[in-house]
């Protein structure tokens, strides 16, 4: 029984989340190759080929595929998928696009976001915006799977597996790739930072916002979040937002500030590892979750909190 | 143009989901339902389509228990023309919505189907790219703006750190991504009006579509709960307890 995992990269480099899927796909079968599909992506393809435990790195080549579009990738890897008991994608923004897309051309079910691996057809993913854990065990004789990359381990580096180009598939007839804006910040992306800062209602306008979370955030090299309750009033882009329609983050470290802790809000970081919340009102719900609790308000607590970071060293 | 909005009764996105005791599931008795709010923004869009004077007809169109009749009625004092109910008992994976999807496609010939991305109770994020694989209709998900024209619509799609715009040939598949509208709440008046909008409803069993489930549940478990930690008195205090955490 073999396996398929497609790889996250920007064709230069490939992304941590592959290293995360090949260690979900190594638990369900030790035959692991690599399909990294994109434009002139050698580089990220040589990167897979250094993975520890994986087999053989397949590469494919087309504009479309450089573009990401998700007939062209499903169409490549439905003409792949007779070697492979299961093919699995990392959920991201990208795999969650074209990965059921493929299930449906296999005339399979998706296993979404699994979060553990039980045995190679039995699989734990969340529901209800993790409110509750599911376990399904697949009677497909293809597996298409996303893994939620935050709940692996990172497989470590040590392989040398072979290269091998395949051919790119009929590409994405019917769409065509305008343009692509990706935001130019410092800071990191959302859902794979290490650090959270998040800002709440009790901020009260978009410059008290900025003027708050985003220095703290700098401080920590961390990304900046936002409760739904602040990004309706105004104060956060949407893209900043954490929970259950928003993002679902799990860092090291999340810190709430001014966020009373809404179930919408809980269910979108409650995985994270250590969670600090500052809020003026000792009874908020978010506290119940956190790890460590400062009852303050955020005025005086933001700028002592900045002061102890420096004395500390950051 | 003729636009197909499919929406979905789901649990209330206030409520929280609580597991039932011998883990078959979600204790979803006496629990408010509502539309899911993805879908919300679908039928919003595709009533704007309809204001704008690029649409003329917008179709919902529910898969479910009698009940999501409700579900349908919001749609329609959204907005929507018209509406139609595939009623059924069952609880369908997505690939099984996907088909019956179709086959209510194949009837209707619409030239846009514009749906939620995801449904926030099984958080599948499936079925509207497996709809567009099984027409072999091309797709724009995690829509985030629409421009339609006769023959194509532009949409700008939410992707990982910004925003990718693609332009998809119709007939095709668009997903609602949240920030694309925020959705109208429906006035009184039009909530009486939607109550004389025609609604089909038909059987599932009518499509003659396969429907079969594919994957077993084992077992429904509610996840670990994390404990309350400690209340720290000042900001030092804090810093010190997340060095010894490790996390700084």
């Amino acid at each position: 029984m073999a396996v398929l995992v497609i790889a996250d990269h920007d064709n230069a480099s490939l992304k941590d989340n592959t290293h995360k899927t090949v260690t979900a796909a190594l638990a369900v079968s030790g035959d692991v190759d690599v399909l990294v599909a994109g434009k002139d992506a050698k580089a990220a393809a040589d990167a897979a080929a250094k993975i520890a435990g994986v087999r053989k790195v397949l590469l494919a080549d087309s504009d479309a595929l450089g573009q990401g579009l998700a007939e062209a990738v499903a169409d490549l890897a439905v003409s792949l998928a007779g070697g492979y008991d299961a093919i699995l994608t990392p959920a991201t923004s990208q795999g969650k696009n074209f990965s059921p897309r493929i299930a449906a051309k296999l005339d399979v079910a998706q296993i979404s976001e699994i979060i553990e691996v039980v045995d190679a057809s039995t699989f734990v993913r969340p529901i209800y915006a993790g409110n509750a854990l599911e376990t399904v065990q697949s009677s497909d004789s293809k597996k298409v799977i996303t893994v939620r990359p935050t709940a692996f381990k990172a497989a470590g580096e040590g392989g040398s597996a072979s290269v091998e180009s395949v051919g790119a598939g009929a590409g994405a007839p019917k769409t065509t790739f305008v343009d692509q804006q990706l935001v130019k910040s410092a800071r990191p992306e959302l859902t794979g930072a290490k650090i959270v800062v998040s800002g709440g209602r009790a901020m009260g306008s978009a410059e008290e916002f900025q003027r708050v979370i985003e220095p703290l955030a700098d401080k920590l090299g961390a990304a900046v979040g936002a409760s739904r309750a602040a990004v309706d009033a105004g104060y956060a882009p949407n893209d900043y937002q954490v929970g259950q329609t928003g993002k679902v983050v799990a860092p090291e470290l999340y810190v709430a500030i001014g966020i009373s802790g809404a179930i919408q809000h809980l269910a979108g970081m409650k995985d994270s590892k250590v969670i600090v919340a500052i809020n003026k009102d000792g009874d908020a719900p978010i506290f119940q979750v956190a790890d460590f609790g400062l009852v303050a308000d955020y005025k005086a607590a933001v700028p002592e909190l900045m002061d102890a970071l420096t004395a500390a060293g950051k | 143009m003729k636009v197909l909005v499919p929406v979905k009764r789901v649990i209330d996105y206030n409520v929280k989901a609580r597991v039932k005791p011998d883990q078959s599931g979600v204790d979803l008795a006496n629990v408010k339902m509502s539309m899911n709010p993805f879908c919300e923004i679908a039928v919003e869009e595709a009533v704007r389509l309809k204001e704008k004077g690029v649409a003329t007809e917008v179709v919902a169109v529910s898969i479910g228990q009698a009940q999501a009749q409700e579900t349908l009625r919001t749609a329609l004092a959204m907005g929507a023309d018209r509406a139609i109910l595939v009623q059924t008992d069952q609880d369908l994976e997505p690939l099984a919505v996907a088909k019956v999807l179709k086959a209510v496609i194949g009837e209707e010939s619409p030239n846009v189907v514009v749906m939620g991305k995801q449904a926030i109770d099984g958080n599948n994020n499936a079925t509207g790219q497996m709809l567009a694989a099984l027409l072999d209709w091309p797709q724009a998900t995690f829509a985030n703006t629409v421009e339609l024209s006769a023959d194509k619509a532009k949409v700008g799609r939410e992707v990982d750190g910004g925003i990718q715009t693609i332009e998809v040939a119709l007939p095709a598949i668009i997903t609602a991504d949240l920030r694309l509208n925020e959705p109208r709440y429906a006035s009184l008046p039009n909530i009486m009006k939607a109550k004389k909008k025609p609604l089909d409803v038909k059987e599932l069993g009518s499509l003659g579509v396969d429907v079969a489930p594919r994957l077993k549940v084992v077992k429904v478990t509610e996840p670990a709960k994390r404990s309350a930690g400690i209340k720290v008195e000042t900001a030092a205090d804090l810093v010190s307890n997340l060095k010894t955490a490790g996390v700084l």
